[in-house]
C-alpha cells in the first residue's frame, strides 16, 4: 500500500521548484563540489519545516565553521558514526513533547545527513537501528565513494579499481580490491517504505525523491550521488557531466524502492561504455582494458538484475529537463 | 510524607524516573543496569509514564539518541554499567558541550578484560573529565533521591549540564530496601516541568556542534569548565531545599563520627555503610578514627573536602580501581594533589581494593587503618597497595 501523501505528490517541474533555501549560499565547499550541490537540492525540496541531525564529513565541516553557520534551519552535529541514532533521538522527544501538548502538533521532518563512510562504514549499526526502530525519518547518503574529509582515504562504497590514498594502484595492486557496497539494498532490506538514489544531474528527479522521502510516514532512505572533484581527480567543471554519465553508464542507475517494489526511474536503452566515466578521472587513469572490460560486465550483470527486479513496474521515460539540456 | 515500601533499588531508581515524568528512555542492555530499563519499559508499557522508550542497538546510539531527544527539548533518561559506559565515553564529553542535560544511573561494575560483571569502580573513574556532573549513592533512598535531585539540577538555566547518578552494581542495585517512594504529585513540588534554553525548533533555527576552530575551541572547553565548577552552588542549594521539603539532607562530603577522629577512613558508594560498622567497632576499642565519603565527585568539593579533614593526622583512602602506572588509585592522587600546598596536611596512604566484586569486610577496613596508623608512625609508607591479594 502506497502512503497516500506520496501518490498524491505530483512532483516538481522547473518551474514550481521551491524557493526556501535551508543550505545557504557562503559554505565552503571546494570548487564544482557534486556533494553539496545534491544536498542542497534535496534540503530544497523537503522545506524549511526541518531538522538536520548531521554526521562528521566534508558537509558538516564547510558549512558551519563557529561563528559562522550556513544552516537557515535547525541543526546538530554531534559525532560522526551516529546521525541516524541523534536523528532518532530528535523524532522520539518531539513525539513525547507533542502527545504531551508541550509543543505544537505538528509533523516535522527530520534529517539525519552522512557521507559514504559515515553510512556505509562506522555509521551502519546507528543506521540499521534507526531505519529498524521505525523513526519518522529521512537519511540522506552523500556519496562521495570515499572518505573525502580526512583526505580521500577508502570505505566500502569506493568502487573497484579506484585509486585513493589507502587503496593505491601498484606492482601488487589494481587500487580499489572489493566491489562497492550495496548500500540501497541493505535500506531495502529493512523493509521500510521508501529508498531511492538521486543524482544531481537529474535535478528533478533528485528533488521529487527528496520531497516523497519526506511525506513517507515512517524511515526513508536517500542515496545521492555525490561527485568530488577533488578526491576524484576530476575538472571542478565537470561535476554535472559525470553525475549524467554515472547514470548513462549504469554505473549509478536511478530508482525508487517503494514499499519493497523497485521503480527503475530512467531506463537507459544505448548505455555508454563505463570507459567514457573513466577516463575523465584521474582515480581510474591506471586500470587497464582487461579491469575496464572486468568492471563493464560486471556493472551489466548489476543492471539486469536491477530491470528483472522492477520488471513488474512501470519504467519512465527519461525526465523531459535532460532532453532539454 | 508516603510509607516506607520494601523494593528493589534499580526498580526504586525507574520509580524515580516516572515520578519526574522523563519524556525520552534511550537503552541498551548490560549488567547489571538492566533492571533500571526493563521497568522503565513496564511503566511505559502499562501507561504509567507517558515517555517515548527508545531501545537502541548500543550505547553508543542510546547516549546519541539521549543528546537528540534532550536537544530537541525532551526530559531524557538512561542508564548503563561497564563496557556501556565505555562504548559511550566519545559522546559524554559532546553532551555537555551542547548543554544536553541527560540524566544516566551508572550501576557501577568492573571493566574488562578479564571480563566481569561485578562491581567496582573502574568504570566511572574512566570518566572523571568529560565534564558531567557526577554523584554516588550509599543506599537505595539515596538512589531515588539523587535521581530527582539530578534532574533538577541538570536543568536548571545556571547549569545545564548532564548528571551522572552512581550506585554499586549488585550489592546496591540489585537489593531489597525500605524506600520512600515519592509521587508524581510529591515531586512536582521539587522539580518543575523542563523549560529548554536552547532547542531545535523549525521555528527559531539554531546551529548546534559547529566546528571549533583553534580562535574558539579553548574558551568552548573553559565554558564547560567554568560552569561545571560553578554549579556546585546549584547542587547544594537544591540538597538544602530537598531537605526543606522532604526531610532528608545531603552534602558533597559526608561525614561519620569525625569528632576528635585523627584518622579518617575515605570511601565512596555503598560500602560506605560497611566502613561505618567498622568505624563502630574500632571506636569501641578506643581507636579515634572517622569516616568520610565523596557524594559528590565532579565537581570535586575541594574547600568542603580541606575543611572536613583539618586537623586530621591520617588519612587512609580506599579506591575501587587501578589507575595503571600512576602514583595510586585515581580517588588517593585526587585527594594528594587537593592537599598540596596546604599547611599541616594528613599524611594520606592509598588502598586499593574491592575490585571485580571482591568482598569488602569490616575487617579489611581495620586493615587500612592498622597500616595507615603504622605507616604514619614511622613517618614513611607505600604511596599505595593492594588490599586482599591472593598469593596462591
Amino acid at each position: 500500500m502506497m502512503d497516500a501523501a506520496l501518490s498524491n505528490f505530483k512532483g516538481y517541474t522547473p518551474k514550481s521548484l521551491p524557493r526556501v533555501e535551508p543550505l545557504a549560499q557562503g559554505h565552503r565547499a571546494c570548487q564544482g563540489c557534486g556533494e553539496i550541490l545534491a544536498l542542497r537540492m534535496a534540503l530544497k525540496a523537503i522545506g524549511d519545516n526541518m531538522i538536520v541531525a548531521s554526521a562528521t564529513g566534508c558537509m558538516e565541516i564547510v558549512t558551519s565553521s563557529y561563528p559562522q553557520s550556513a544552516w537557515n534551519v535547525p541543526w546538530i552535529h554531534v559525532a560522526f558514526e551516529n546521525a541516524a541514532a541523534v536523528a532518532s533521538g530528535i523524532e522520539a522527544g518531539r513525539k513525547a513533547l507533542m502527545r504531551k501538548g508541550r509543543i505544537p502538533n505538528k509533523r516535522t521532518t527530520i534529517v539525519a545527513m552522512a557521507g559514504d563512510g559515515g553510512t556505509a562504514d562506522i555509521g551502519l549499526q546507528a543506521l540499521s537501528g534507526a531505519l529498524e526502530r521505525g523513526h519518522d525519518f529521512v537519511y540522506i547518503c552523500l556519496d562521495n565513494e570515499a572518505y573525502m574529509n580526512t583526505g580521500v582515504q577508502r570505505s566500502s562504497s569506493t568502487p573497484y579499481g579506484a585509486m585513493t590514498t589507502t587503496s593505491p594502484p601498484g606492482q601488487l595492486s589494481i587500487g580499489q580490491s572489493t566491489w562497492k557496497k550495496n548500500m540501497p539494498a541493505i535500506a531495502v532490506a529493512h523493509e521500510i517504505p521508501y529508498v531511492a538514489t538521486g543524482s544531481p544531474a537529474y535535478y528533478t528527479d533528485l528533488m521529487n525523491k527528496a520531497k516523497k522521502a519526506a511525506l513517507v510516514k515512517g524511515p526513508a532512505y536517500l542515496h545521492l550521488y555525490s561527485p568530488c572533484p577533488t578526491g576524484w581527480r576530476l575538472a571542478p567543471e565537470l561535476a554535472v557531466e559525470i553525475s549524467r554519465l554515472a547514470v548513462q553508464t549504469n554505473i549509478f542507475p536511478l530508482y525508487e524502492v517503494v514499499d519493497g517494489q523497485y521503480i527503475l526511474n530512467k531506463k537507459i536503452r544505448k548505455p555508454k561504455p563505463v570507459e567514457e566515466y573513466f577516463k575523465l578521472q584521474g582515480r581510474f587513469r591506471h586500470l587497464d582494458k582487461k579491469t575496464v572490460q572486468q568492471i563493464q560486465e560486471r556493472v551489466n550483470r548489476q543492471y539486469e538484475a536491477l530491470v528483472r527486479k522492477a520488471a513488474s513496474a512501470e519504467i519512465e521515460e527519461e525526465p523531459t529537463e535532460e532532453a532539454a539540456t | 510524607m508516603p510509607e516506607r515500601v520494601g523494593i528493589e533499588v534499580s526498580l526504586a531508581a525507574s520509580e524515580a524516573v516516572c515520578a519526574a515524568d522523563a519524556d525520552v528512555i534511550a537503552a541498551y542492555p548490560i549488567t547489571p543496569q538492566t533492571h533500571i530499563v526493563e521497568h522503565l519499559s513496564e511503566l511505559v508499557a502499562d501507561g504509567k509514564l507517558d515517555a517515548e522508550f527508545v531501545p537502541v542497538e548500543s550505547e553508543h546510539s542510546a547516549m546519541s539518541v539521549c543528546i537528540g531527544s534532550s536537544a530537541a527539548g525532551a526530559r531524557t533518561f538512561t542508564a548503563t554499567s561497564s563496557q556501556g559506559l565505555a562504548l559511550m565515553h566519545e559522546l559524554l564529553f559532546i553532551a555537555p558541550a551542547l548543554r544536553t542535560p541527560i540524566v544516566m544511573t551508572v550501576a557501577n561494575r568492573a571493566l574488562s578484560g578479564p571480563i566481569s560483571i561485578w562491581n567496582d569502580h573502574s568504570d566511572i573513574m574512566a570518566e572523571r573529565d568529560v565534564g558531567w556532573i557526577q554523584t554516588f549513592a550509599e543506599n537505595g533512598q539515596e538512589v531515588f533521591d539523587l535521581i530527582i535531585h539530578a534532574f533538577r539540577v541538570a536543568e536548571d538555566p545556571e547549569v545545564l549540564l548532564p548528571i551522572m547518578v552512581n550506585l554499586d552494581g549488585f550489592t546496591l542495585s540489585h537489593v531489597i530496601e525500605p524506600i520512600e517512594m515519592l509521587s508524581l504529585e510529591e515531586v512536582a513540588r521539587y522539580l518543575k516541568p523542563y523549560k529548554p534554553q536552547m532547542v531545535l525548533d523549525p521555528r527559531h533555527p539554531i546551529t548546534m556542534g559547529p566546528v571549533g576552530v583553534p580562535e574558539v575551541y579553548t574558551e568552548a572547553r573553559q565554558q564547560i569548565e567554568s560552569v561545571l565548577c560553578k554549579s556546585k552552588k546549584v547542587i547544594t542549594k537544591a540538597w538544602t531545599e530537598f531537605a526543606k521539603i522532604y526531610g532528608r539532607r545531603y552534602k558533597p562530603i559526608e561525614t561519620y563520627r569525625t569528632r576528635g577522629a585523627e584518622v579518617l577512613l575515605m570511601t565512596m558508594g555503598s560500602v560506605s555503610e560497611t566502613a561505618m560498622t567498622a568505624v563502630d567497632a574500632m571506636r569501641e576499642k578506643g581507636i579515634p578514627v572517622g569516616l568520610m565519603r565523596f557524594r559528590l565527585w565532579r565537581p570535586f568539593p575541594l574547600e568542603e573536602f580541606r575543611r572536613a579533614v583539618k586537623g586530621v593526622k591520617v588519612l587512609a583512602v580506599m579506591d575501587r580501581a587501578i589507575s595503571y602506572g600512576a602514583q595510586g588509585g585515581p580517588v588517593c592522587t585526587e585527594v594528594r594533589s587537593a592537599l598540596f600546598g596546604e599547611s599541616d596536611p594528613p599524611q594520606v596512604f592509598g588502598f586499593v581494593a574491592g575490585l571485580g566484586g571482591r568482598d569488602i569486610t569490616t575487617d579489611m577496613f581495620k586493615e587500612m587503618v592498622a597500616k595507615a596508623m603504622g605507616y604514619a608512625k614511622k613517618g614513611k609508607g607505600p604511596l599505595y597497595e593492594m588490599i586482599g591479594v591472593r598469593e596462591r
